[in-house]
């Protein structure tokens, strides 16, 4: 196996998260792109962990797995709030801050 | 070796289309079902790693927790289930040359960077005693810090939703 076939595989995953955080309109699907961005990442550190023979990278794949968790629950918590407060999550009229 | 890279090629096939489906699906709920091919996919990889507790970790906290908390998101802030026309934005478009740019970019960094750069292939498994010796010894203090995120997220979580 190459180092480059998991590193371009997670270079894919991370810009068709990046196409998803664009182009979504809907706050919940911005979420999951945001989660696939993550994961990519995950991918990265564990194949840098076998390539130096290290554990570090385990250990901080799994910080980010706990941390996606907190965002996850909190990035919930506030669309369901948007949603209360305006019937709607449609990212683009959240615009009462623009100047 | 031959019979690892048969696995890495299928399961990549699959996480790319899966990942795909997630950004460009016109029902949220069929999103999540194809977000929860993905992290499975992702998990699949991580065993080819070398690193089956962080893939436990991903199918117990991602499919697991995760998918549940999209899906409970689905359901309260949307009426109906069914398809949904207005999930992208008017200039969603825009998306295609700003990935497409980014991943040539990255694609061209690792390829000049790694080149034909092979993985060691007589690694064993990664023990989930390493793991746990290096959380509870060199990264005590982010691991302390990551309970406060976590203990703040769920107190912000439970503030932000409540009904009053």
């Amino acid at each position: 196996m190459l180092v480059n076939q998991f590193l371009i595989l997670a270079a894919v995953l991370f810009c068709i998260g990046v196409y998803g955080v664009i182009a979504r309109r809907n706050a919940v699907m911005v979420l999951m792109s945001i989660e696939l961005i993550l994961n990519s990442v995950n991918i990265n550190f564990l194949a840098f962990a076998l390539r130096n023979g290290s554990v570090d990278g385990h250990v901080f794949a799994l910080y980010i797995i706990a941390v996606a968790a907190a965002e996850v629950g909190v990035g919930l918590a506030l669309v369901l709030l948007v949603y209360r407060n305006r019937k709607s999550i449609a990212l683009d009229e959240l615009s009462e801050m623009k100047g | 070796m031959v019979a690892q890279n048969i696995a890495f090629g299928i399961i990549a096939a699959i996480m790319v289309v899966g990942a795909l489906r997630v950004v460009t699906v016109n029902n949220v709920v069929h999103a999540a079902l194809w977000l929860v091919l993905v992290l499975a996919g992702a998990a699949a990889q991580y065993v080819l790693l070398t690193a089956e507790f962080v893939a436990v970790t991903q199918v117990l906290v991602y499919i697991g927790a995760v998918m549940v908390l999209f899906l409970f998101g689905t359901m309260l802030t949307r009426a109906q289930l069914g398809k949904e026309k207005l999930l992208n934005n008017p200039t969603w478009y825009l998306g295609i040359p700003a990935s497409l740019l980014l991943l040539g970019v990255m694609i061209m960094a690792l390829t000049s960077s790694f080149g034909d750069e092979k993985l060691p292939t007589d690694s064993e498994l990664v023990s989930t005693q390493a793991i746990s010796d290096q959380i509870f010894g060199p990264y005590l203090l982010p691991f302390w810090a990551l309970s406060f995120v976590l203990l703040v997220a769920v107190i912000g979580a439970i503030v932000l939703a409540r009904k009053d």
